[in-house]
């Protein structure tokens, strides 16, 4: 099993002084290069989502000669593209009483107080900041008719502070990010590299400095060098094959540098979102979230009845036919003070506990009801009452309420439909909880270094700011903070020693090392005389993830998971079948060098939540929950024990991880239970 | 139900290529059109063959990656939705279907299905921003109000998620809709006013530069765009150009 080591050194590089002055105090005493400097000073940033995008575009700004690198065709297709809802930001536009330490607060809380309060203070800090560059750059955000930006509120909150763009704010911010790097690659400041994947990090002298890449069109493995490089290739949620993520996303460039000596975090902190379309067969090769912005006018539900789920899954019985007494909405039983806006992690349980108990809507048993006939009925009244329309018919209600939701959610209604074949205007959405995001990451300093010298770590990537849960709306704006306003700073004060340094060579024995081991690695895959798929074993993983891994965890399951996965991994490198050549594009290579990064990750990750005998955030374990009381059944912290950062050193394999301890320490904020009753 | 698929295969850019036979077999309504290339290619990988490559991402219609023609239309038979929101139950059992990559000059095919669209992005560094460099000092987001119908047009416009459907469409492949959209969503707000005439002489300069073809207002392009970029877009962008070639800075 893991060893465990509390050495001290882990140091997060948190600034002296009170929380408020921290980030102005810091950024006031670190190092800056000069703007003559910055131009013979190259930065490598992998990935080109909101994180890695807004990092290139602002370093490049800044005057640094800057490589960025995409697997897909383009840095527009990132997979940030898909955020929904919208991004959080402390402007208090309504007047409801936000503020930047309500932010702050909410997210410590939200995180179930496993994040670090000086990276949680300066994201509420800089949020306003992302919000007036945005609109600056011709983001169209929602507005109401005085012009003026609109609000909506998320769960686990009790303000409006979401700026949102339809259900399209991912794109919107993206395309904002894309733009400000196109600006830069007309001027030549960023190369942009379409269609390359990183696959080994580069070190000399023990620093960062360069990466192996692969052009996935000719097959070619390139050299490139660079004074730091930037890893914002986001999260790993697809170790468990099936979730909300792209086809594309994978660990492979944070496990690389994981490898090569940067501290892996967290691995088992997971955000399961409750409100996706639930799957409808073996085939399934994602599942499609469908946006929490919802939750603020959709109310769940299932039946109190268990001869009413019966009927519904026979078809005997439309959920509409159900009377109002005879539905359970259970959050709002539940949680009277959140309602259906409690955080994703108890959203998530509370559907996969009546689930459990038989009343799971579908043939599969794994579905609620989203449902919008109140919200339906609510609007159509409010508009009628506003344009004068005198005794509306139920009809006329219906319509114009009708109206109002497709103005607010329709392309996520029509997203729904096309999918599924239902009308959710007409009958309730089915829904049920998928891997969404994934908290746990490369383990980062204050200033988003990792433990390897000029590495660092945005984004998704990283495991800075969210805990052991995230809010929703808030992963938007940690990749635009950490990418537009964060790196380009902290890395300033790294590289204004390195002004002397000159260029990198490509031509060095580590360069040699490490492109050699990239092409061992592609021609065991390429000469393997397997009989099965990547995408057999990869389904497999996320079996034992999903099973043992998943929303619920026990020691027994944890420790059947480790050993299961370990001989999958022994499997798949003895009978996996890559078809085609090393020199052409071939989508199944690809697959194969992720999938086994994954294989590697979801060992480690099993071994982080057996260590983490508490339930915290989305880590739950059925050994630590409350068991009376007002709370009963609700998830236990165990503050004495684990309010740490758990940090893993790679040493040859993931059984032989060294666990490292950076304490948390909170001294703005009071731990309390996370109670939304 | 049982398919029949005739798709086109290419082993590299410089590959004649041609259309290859493929029976399938159990194919579930509720299967997207792309997971079902991925029970054919995960046929062909059983047999040892090389599996159909194809562009493919999000797998939610909103990054723009995945192409393919579908029975001669861009996205196939369905209307708003992109390759990967198309659903096999708009098929019926036996079906003879053709897939085959997007084709036009300004998007050369890499092989099997896929093409290379950088030419977009090309078009994008042209003038496809506002000139803005990241700072904490920027002015409050709510200084300056926008007409809620002008946010909502840019809005509209700005969805466009650069698949290249439009150019796939027209038999001209012209690039008309996709350069306009972003033309649009800068012009419709005051951010994007300050350079509006550069950017839309430099954007429609490297567009003809690219090979795309002229607009003779067809409208097949809107009618097979996914995100369902309006035409009024292209009739802004020749305004826009118009107004930007008689009156010179």
């Amino acid at each position: 099993m893991t060893s465990e080591q509390s050495m001290a050194i882990l140091d997060a590089k948190i600034p002296e002084g009170p929380l408020k002055e921290k980030w102005t105090n810091h950024k006031n005493k670190i190092n800056v290069v000069n703007p003559a400097n910055k131009r013979s000073i190259d930065i490598i940033v992998v990935g080109t989502g909101l994180a890695g995008g807004s990092a290139a575009a602002s370093l490049a700004e800044l005057g640094y000669s800057v490589k960025a690198f995409c697997f897909q065709d383009s840095p527009r297709r990132a997979h940030s593209i898909a955020a929904q809802g919208g991004i959080n930001a402390a402007k208090n536009y309504q007047n409801d009483g936000d503020s930047t330490y309500r932010l702050f607060y909410d997210t410590v809380k939200g995180g179930d107080y496993r994040a670090r309060e000086a990276n949680v203070y300066r994201l509420a800090e800089v949020s306003a900041n992302i919000i007036d560059q945005c609109v600056a750059q011709g983001v169209p955000f929602a507005r109401d008719y005085g012009g003026l930006l609109d609000n909506r509120s998320f769960g686990g909150v009790l303000v409006s502070r979401t700026f949102y763009a339809k259900g399209q704010t991912g794109q919107q911010l993206l395309l904002g990010a894309y733009s400000a790097m196109n600006r830069q690659i007309g001027k030549g400041k960023i190369q942009m590299f379409n269609r390359h994947e990183m696959l080994e990090l580069v070190l000399v002298d023990g620093k960062a400095r360069g990466i192996i890449a692969r052009n996935l069109v000719t097959g070619e493995i390139q050299r490139h060098s660079a004074h730091a490089v930037v890893i914002a290739s986001g999260g790993y949620g697809n170790v468990f094959y099936l979730s909300t993520n792209a086809m594309g996303s994978n660990v492979t460039a944070a496990w690389r540098i994981h490898k090569k000596g940067a501290f892996f975090a967290n691995p088992c902190y997971t955000q399961i979102h409750p409100t996706c379309i639930p799957r409808s067969g073996d085939y399934q090769s994602k599942l499609t979230l469908m946006s929490e912005s919802l939750r603020n006018d959709g109310r769940i539900w299932v039946p109190k009845k268990l001869e009413d789920v019966e009927a519904i899954r026979k078809g005997t019985k439309k959920p509409t036919d159900l009377a109002e007494d005879d539905r359970d909405y259970y959050l709002e039983r539940r949680y009277p003070a959140f309602g259906n806006l409690v955080p994703r992690d108890v959203a998530s349980r509370a559907a996969k506990e009546r689930c459990d108990a038989g009343f799971g809507v579908n043939e599969t048993g794994e579905a609620v009801y989203l449902d919008f006939s109140a919200a339906i009925m609510r609007y159509g009244k409010e508009k009628a009452l506003v344009t004068g329309e005198e005794h509306p018919s139920a009809a006329r209600i219906l319509e114009l309420g009708e109206k109002v939701v497709e103005e607010k959610y329709g392309n996520l209604f029509q997203m729904y439909e096309k999918i599924t074949d239902d009308n959710p205007y007409k009958t309730p959405m089915m829904i049920y909880p998928a891997v969404h995001y994934t908290m746990g990451g490369i383990w980062v300093d204050y200033n988003l270094m990792t433990t390897i010298p000029g590495c660092y770590a945005a984004g998704e990537a990283n495991f800075s700011d969210h805990g052991a849960n995230r809010l929703g709306a808030s992963a938007l704006m940690q990749g635009l903070a950490d990418g537009y306003f964060v790196l380009p700073y902290t890395i300033g004060d790294y590289l204004a020693s390195d002004i002397r340094t000159g260029k990198i060579s490509t031509e060095s024995p580590e360069f040699d090392e490490a492109e050699k081991a990239v092409k061992a690695r592609i021609d065991r895959f390429i000469g393997n005389k397997g009989t099965k798929s990547v995408d057999h074993f990869h389904k497999r993983l996320g079996k034992v993830m999903w099973d043992k891994v998943g929303m619920a965890r026990n020691e027994a399951g944890l420790k059947e998971a480790a050993k299961e996965i370990r001989e999958i991994r022994a499997e798949f490198y003895q009978d996996v079948f890559v078809p085609g050549t090393a020199n052409e594009l071939n989508p199944e290579l690809e697959k194969a060098l992720r999938v086994e990064d994954f294989l590697e990750l979801g060992e480690l990750f099993a071994y982080d939540a057996l260590q983490r005998t508490e339930s915290c955030g989305g880590h739950f374990r059925e050994e630590s929950a409350e068991t009376d009381g007002p709370q009963k059944g609700e998830a236990k912290r165990d503050d004495d024990n684990f309010a740490y950062v758990a940090a893993w050193e790679w040493s040859g394999d993931p059984e032989k991880a060294i666990l490292h301890k950076e304490q948390l320490t909170f001294n703005d904020i009071e731990l309390k239970q996370r109670s939304y009753k | 139900m049982k398919l029949t698929l005739k798709v086109w295969r290419q082993k590299d850019r410089n590959d004649k290529g041609k259309m290859e036979t493929y029976q399938l077999d159990k194919v579930s309504g509720h299967m997207s059109f792309l997971e079902m290339m991925d029970v054919l290619n995960e046929q062909l990988v059983s047999k040892g063959e090389v599996p159909i490559a194809f562009d493919h991402d999000c797998r939610e219609g909103i990054c723009g990656m995945c192409s393919m023609y579908i029975n001669g239309e861009a996205h196939g038979p369905d209307r708003g939705v992109t390759t990967c929101q198309l659903h096999m139950r708009k098929f019926k059992d036996g079906d003879t279907i053709y897939v085959e990559p997007f084709r036009a000059k300004g998007f050369p095919i890499i092989k099997d299905l896929v093409v290379d669209r950088s030419a977009f992005d090309r078009i994008q560094h042209a003038g496809g921003f506002v000139s803005v460099n990241t700072s904490g000092n920027t002015q409050d987001a709510n200084a300056i109000p926008v007409p809620k119908a002008d946010a909502d047009k840019a809005f509209d416009a700005a969805t466009c998620i650069g698949c290249g459907a439009c150019v796939a469409s027209c038999k001209n492949a012209s690039a008309m809709l996709f350069v306009s959209a972003k033309v649009s969503q800068f012009a419709l707000l005051p951010q994007g006013k300050v350079e509006a005439k550069r950017r839309v002489l430099n954007m429609v300069e490297q567009m003809d530069k690219e090979g795309f073809g002229n607009c003779t207002n067809t409208g097949a392009c809107e009618v097979e765009c996914p995100k369902g970029i309006s035409l009024e877009n292209i009739a802004r962008m020749n305004r826009e150009y118009l107004k930007a070639s008689i009156f010179s800075e």
